[in-house]
């Protein structure tokens, strides 16, 4: 029996600790790996850093609007390799297909586990781990069991998509910043938005309320889906090929990155800007261990799972 | 009136799962009217709502709109996490010339008009930092704002104190004046022949009666929706206490001094086994407060509380151990386990003292489940029915049973017949006096005084955090305990 008040002053913590404290998590690292190893604040370990982080940065993106419906994408990792192949195969017939074929096919594979979870009522998490497999499979089978890898002409235009620059910075960092300038807005300005919200904050009285669940949740598994596909086509356009390896436990990159930066896994509450704080947090963390050098980069994992914890921990306990 | 429908439905049907929720029901709504829709819990009410707005799909009959409907669903159908201007304008936030949401305006609208509904809270805060009854409030603003031909509400004042319930009829009075025709359910008698013009009474899923009310005595309404003959129900009397039993006993429950600092001020209670005492009090004056901090929920500055002599430490826990229980206020948001049955969600508390060296008699659980679903007349398909697929009313009979079988020694009510049609609430009187002839403390807070008057053996009146007085024996009349009190009570009790 909370009385009003002692709610409000949890919930302002809750609210201080998930906006900020990912923040000051950043700040703090960032800060201290600057002092601390001389190449880190080089212009080229940062640019090289964002470009790391903007590939992840647009898969979270599409998670981050998941998980606010209270649901989750497993299929991102396989639909992130499967965009990359099938951009690569693309190219051959111009920039065009290179890039639209990739976010059809992943776009309509999201459609087809939005239609699933939200109009059989299916659990989202066997429905993409279904996906998972399914565009894993299919990947494989269209590169020879990922012997066949597809190259990318050099020449192409598409190659300049992952390699052209703007005073160094690669075109993925302005992509990706981009699009979360645009997700931000749509999830706090517009009506679709605020419909992402009500269906993971609370399904039944939404439906209520008139908010078209259904609908939301299937254009947010779209959107998952695209923006996997699109990751893929950039990081296959930087790298010049389609990488058939690739991708293997992305979607638990990003699912973590978004509870990091503060969105709650039970949905309802979340931003965008938590989010790439989050991405930020993993690649300065990754991006430190490379540099200590002597450190077993597996040390990364070891590292992004304490952090995940903490946030997951602090988060249960800030909502009693 | 001259007739001009706006709704008529015409021989709906509707079936869960073998339970048949309505049966044949005929319904019309006029433009203009206050229509009150009553009935037992159960009777179906939320259901025919459910069908006029669409949620669900009869299985047979027709059903014709006209006009734009706007709903206050029993629940409250918000979302918590949400902040309250985003609540209030779900799907209708008002744009700048972008096309995106005004956020600025947003705000400031909402805070507009909250105003008009006597709400101060922060609209940017989250709608579930909010008390149920300014949630409730805000379900309303948002409904009615929703420029409707037609505002239904399912129990809009069961969670609302006294204060609330005036704003809220304000409202309905202002949308009458504006021609809005109004579906009103609730099961307190005052309201609805304060309001409505019009009264359909279900029974078991059929519509038994339609009709003006105010030519309709409340009696014979109570009888059309129990069913029973007018004579039964006089003789019976609607409510259902008895006669004191608690001969001079040493108190089992002495709480002395409870100071919460503005909340309570040195308030004593004692209770002797057997014996019902009332808490009287305006809103505000420190009723349920004092009740949570002998359940030892509210922080205190300074007080003990004695049970059976022995000092009980300051937590629920131990509170609880001590042989305390508490059926709170805001029971509706609270408690309730959807997805386990009624039988589970009802022994869930006494599960410690079902069992025998962990094993947990199934036989004994079914005894005392269909004692309680019989004696509080829980309209259940079966025992194993999930607690979801019941009505509003029903469910808080659950709970009201999952306390009531723990064997408290002293058991705190606070507002125990709160959205309990007529027919339960005369059973859980009866119960509770049962309860004390058996040797239990009862405190009992109420915000009906007829309840306090006829169940309470004494009465402790708050003013203001303080005990104001105690009335006994012949004192124990309307006028006592309205002067004790304060005047305006007069327009929150119950009259007959
Ligand atoms: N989703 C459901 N599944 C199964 N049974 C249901 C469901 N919804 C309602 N019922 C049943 O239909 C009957 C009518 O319920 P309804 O909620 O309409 O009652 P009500 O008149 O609103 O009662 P109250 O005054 O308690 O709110 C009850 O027996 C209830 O158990
Ligand atoms: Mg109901």
């Amino acid at each position: 029996m909370t009385t009003p008040m002692t709610t409000l002053t949890a919930a302002t913590r809750t609210k201080v600790l998930q906006r900020q404290g990912a923040a000051v998590a950043l700040v703090l690292m960032v800060a201290v790996s600057w002092l601390v190893f001389p190449r880190f604040g080089s212009l080229d370990n940062l640019r090289d850093l964002a470009l790391q982080g903007s590939f992840l940065a647009v898969i979270a993106l599409g998670m981050t609007f998941v998980i606010i419906t209270g649901g989750i994408d497993l299929s991102v990792g396989s639909l992130y390799a499967l965009g990359g192949v099938l951009a690569a195969w693309g190219s051959q017939y111009g920039f065009l297909v290179a890039l639209a074929l990739p976010l059809l096919v992943c776009g309509l594979i999201g459609l087809i586990n939005g239609l699933l979870i939200a109009r059989t009522n299916m659990a989202p998490f066997i429905v993409t781990l279904a996906s998972l497999l399914f565009a894993r499979g299919l990947l494989l089978a269209i590169t020879d069991e990922g012997a066949n890898t597809y190259q990318i002409p050099p020449d192409s235009a598409f190659v300049e998509l992952g390699r052209g620059t703007v005073f160094g910075f690669g075109y993925p960092i302005f992509i990706a910043a981009v699009l979360c300038v645009l997700g931000g807005m749509i999830l706090n300005r517009t009506s679709f938005g605020q419909n992402v919200f009500a269906a993971g904050g609370a399904e039944q009285s939404a439906i209520l309320m008139g908010v078209p669940v259904a609908k939301t949740k299937i254009l947010v598994y779209t959107m998952s889906g695209t923006l996997a596909g699109l990751a893929g086509a950039l990081t296959a356009a930087y790298l010049q090929s389609g990488v058939t390896v690739i991708g293997v436990g992305t979607e638990l990159d990003a699912i973590s990155v978004v509870v990091i930066g503060g969105t709650l896994l039970t949905g309802g509450m979340g931003t965008v800007l938590g989010t790439v704080i989050g991405v930020g947090l993993i690649k300065v963390i990754q991006n430190v261990i490379n540099q200590i050098g002597t450190l077993d980069s597996n040390y990364q994992s070891v590292v992004s799972g304490v952090f995940l914890l903490v946030v997951v921990v602090l988060q249960r306990i800030l909502r009693r | 009136m001259p007739t001009d429908p706006v709704i008529e439905v015409a021989g709906v049907t509707k079936t869960f799962a073998g339970v048949r929720a309505l049966d044949d029901v005929d319904f019309t709504l006029n433009r203009g009217e206050i229509h009150a829709l009553v009935g037992e819990n159960g009777a179906g009410k939320s259901t025919l709502i459910k069908v006029l707005t669409g949620i669900h799909t009869p299985d047979a009959g027709r059903i014709t709109r006209k006009g734009h409907i706007s709903t206050i669903y029993q629940e409250v159908n918000l979302v918590p996490l949400m902040s309250v201007a985003a609540n209030l304008f779900l799907g209708r936030e008002p744009r700048n010339r972008l096309g995106l949401i005004d956020r600025a305006r947003r705000s400031a609208d909402a805070a507009e008009l909250l105003t008009g509904y006597g709400i101060t809270a922060d609209v940017s805060s989250p709608l579930g930092t909010l008390a149920v009854g300014e949630q409730q409030m805000v379900a309303l603003a948002r409904a009615v704002e929703a420029d409707a031909d037609v505002v239904i509400m399912d129990e809009p004042t069961s969670s609302l104190e006294p204060r609330e319930v005036e704003t809220l009829l304000e409202v309905v009075r202002k949308l009458h004046e504006a021609g809005i025709a109004i579906i009103y359910v609730s099961h307190r008698m005052d309201e609805l022949y304060r309001i409505c013009d019009t009264v359909t009474v279900l029974r078991d899923g059929r519509s038994v009666h339609s009709g003006p009310l105010k030519e309709l005595p409340r009696i014979e309404l109570v009888s059309l929706m129990l069913g029973r003959s007018v004579n039964e129900i006089q003789k019976h009397g609607t409510t259902a206490f008895g006669e004191d039993h608690y001969a001079g006993r040493e108190p089992v429950l002495e709480a002395t001094g409870l100071t919460s600092k503005p909340r309570i001020n040195a308030v004593n209670v004692a209770i002797r086994p057997g014996e019902v005492v009332g808490l009287a009090g305006l809103l505000g004056s420190g009723r349920t407060e004092t009740a949570k901090a002998i359940i030892g929920a509210l922080p205190l500055d300074d007080g003990t509380v004695l049970v059976a002599g022995k000092p009980v430490p300051h937590n629920v826990k131990a509170a609880t151990k001590a042989g305390i229980s508490m059926l709170a206020e805001d029971r509706k948001t609270e408690g309730i386990i959807p997805n386990l049955s009624v039988r589970e969600n009802i022994v869930l508390a006494a599960l410690p003292r079902l069992s025998r060296f962990g094993v947990i008699s199934r036989a004994r659980q079914d005894r005392i489940v269909d004692t309680f679903i019989t004696r509080l007349r829980i309209k259940v398909s079966s025992p194993e029915q999930k607690v979801a697929e019941l009505s509003g009313g029903n469910q808080q009979k659950v709970l009201l049973a999952r306390w009531l079988c723990t064997e408290p020694k002293i058991l705190l009510l606070d507002e125990p017949t709160r959205g309990i049609d007529v027919g339960a609430k005369a059973e859980v009187q009866a119960l509770i006096d049962e309860l004390a002839r058996e040797g239990l403390a009862v405190l009992l807070i109420s915000s009906e005084l007829d309840e306090l008057l006829d169940g309470a053996d004494r009465l402790i009146v708050l003013r203001d955090g303080a005990v104001a007085g105690e009335l006994e024996g012949a004192q124990l009349t309307r006028e006592h305990v309205l002067g004790a009190i304060a005047a305006e009570v007069m327009d929150d009790a119950d009259s007959n």
